[in-house]
């Protein structure tokens, strides 16, 4: 028996408001995670209620490598974001808890990335 | 204002078998913030799927964790099995369900123990690894391996256990439970264990639930959430209602584990009353190809796989979130505000599992 999974692609522009309602919904941030595709960042937002799955992804385009955080909708996002910044080089603004880079002990700058001339540190 | 001082916290630490740090910053004797740092055992496994074929994959994905090492495994093999539309044989779901729980109550009697010890209660410590050997002797005894041993497989399991042998385990269920008994009677009752945990590391259940907590932590605040109950695989068969406390502290998230021991030998019982004569696998053939996101129920909670195949021999994509990572932003917050001298015990009360968080 699987799980019925809904995967909704929006655009970046659409992000927070969709954040936004399924926060005032009262879902549960199950998880953040990035992939790198051909020239862009994939990144899942996984949501939870009652066991009903809801994924929005978002294409960001490598060269851009910035975008809004959720924290303020969903704090726990901070840990997530915090983690892609040091893995994939993406910056998040309004970070409710920014740990500078610092969160992952790694040598290696944004080393999940494949083109280390697209790093923005 | 009491001056601050910043105390660092591991990555090597007595209550940490596995490196994590955390910058606490204290005024005085309290915490008034914890900062943690991760990646000093980063492995980098998740790449490796770029490397290994999809069926090698499960020998990469039970290598997670040394603990909860069976549970990784069947959470990979559901996301592809998923991906490529495999139902795998009712005999096969029901000995997933059997090796998940004897791991689940493998790794809450380790945690049990590890808890005892922090308390200083060295007798207890090794009593309850003491029960533990006979779990990992069935293990042994069933699958050749005591912790990690390859027994599930994309189209079900590797390995089969004789009608017999399922006689004889239910006959050391029963000796575990009586000798678990007296150990859980201790931590359910013994006024210091009490008296140490209560109130200690309190999150609420708003809280718990904003935070994106998991198993056990997000169950001791009274939240009834556990992914067994999307009867995932063998579970569609078991009669199971989640363990929850309230209290929302350190001793709850113990008494939540104490009686899921209980809880897991009842599904094991269940799996021998009922399971089915029949195949163990189902022959697979083609490459996966599509997407999905596969979540069990691992003994510290909820953990996600992402699995992508393009319909080659090798997955395109493979990530893992970790319920130790989901329960950190939880932990800060336990953290805040606590007596210095409670940073150990709150930091453990969450089972952190460093091995699982540095796949």
């Amino acid at each position: 028996m699987f799980e019925t999974q809904e995967i909704t692609n929006i655009a970046l522009n659409d992000l927070l408001p969709q954040v936004h309602h399924l926060a005032q919904e009262k879902y549960r941030l199950v998880q953040i995670s990035c992939t790198e595709q051909q020239d862009n960042f994939c990144l899942d937002y996984t949501f939870d209620k009652a066991y009903k799955f809801y994924d929005l992804r978002v294409l960001l385009p490598i060269k851009e490598a910035a975008l809004p955080s959720i924290s303020g909708e969903f704090f726990a996002a901070f840990l997530y974001e915090n983690e892609i910044h040091d893995l994939f080089g993406i910056k998040f603004s309004g970070l409710a808890l920014d740990y500078g880079g610092k969160f992952y002990r790694i040598e290696k700058p944004a080393p999940f990335r494949t083109n280390p001339e697209e790093k923005t540190e | 204002m009491a001056q601050r001082t910043i105390i660092p916290f591991g990555p090597q630490h007595p209550v940490l078998p596995e490196p994590i740090h955390l910058d606490l910053v204290l005024e005085d004797e309290k915490v008034i913030e914890a900062i943690p740092s991760v990646g000093f055992i980063h492995r980098g496994l998740e790449l490796l799927c770029k490397k290994k074929s999809f069926t090698d994959m499960v020998l990469v994905a039970e290598r997670i964790c040394g603990i909860c090492s069976f549970i990784h495994s069947v959470g990979f093999c559901q996301g592809v099995e998923k991906i490529m539309n495999l139902e795998i044989p009712e005999r096969a779901q029901y000995l997933r369900v059997f090796w998940g729980e004897l791991s689940r109550v493998h790794s809450h009697l380790l945690w049990l123990g590890l808890a005892a010890d922090a308390v200083g209660f060295e007798s207890l410590f090794m009593h309850a690894w003491r029960v533990r050997e006979k779990v990992l002797d069935i293990f042994e005894e069933t699958t050749g391996g005591r912790v990690i041993f390859g027994a599930s497989k994309v189209g079900g399991i590797r390995k089969d256990i004789n009608s017999e042998t399922l006689v004889t385990i239910a006959d050391k269920l029963t000796d575990i439970e009586n000798d678990y008994r007296a150990l859980a009677d201790v931590f359910s009752k013994d006024y210091t264990i009490a008296h140490r945990w209560s109130g200690v590391g309190c999150v609420s259940k708003e809280d718990a639930y904003n935070l994106g907590a998991v198993g056990p932590t997000v169950r001791a605040s009274g939240i009834k959430q556990d992914l067994r109950e999307l009867r995932y695989g063998g579970y569609q068969f078991m009669d199971f209602t989640p363990i929850v406390e309230t209290a929302g502290d350190c001793y709850a998230r113990a008494l939540v584990r104490v009686k899921e021991v209980y809880q897991s030998i009842d599904l094991m019982r269940q799996v021998l009353n009922k399971i089915p004569d029949g195949a163990i696998d189902i022959k697979v053939t083609g490459f996966p190809t599509g997407e999905f996101f596969s979540r069990v129920e691992q003994p510290r909670g909820e953990v996600v796989y992402y699995l992508k195949g393009d319909g080659t021999n090798f997955l395109d994509r493979f990530r893992i979130r970790t319920p130790t990572f989901a329960n950190i932003p939880a932990l800060l917050k336990m953290l805040a505000g606590c007596d210095f001298a409670d940073v150990p015990a709150i930091v453990l009360s969450i089972d952190p599992c460093i091995s699982c968080t540095e796949r």
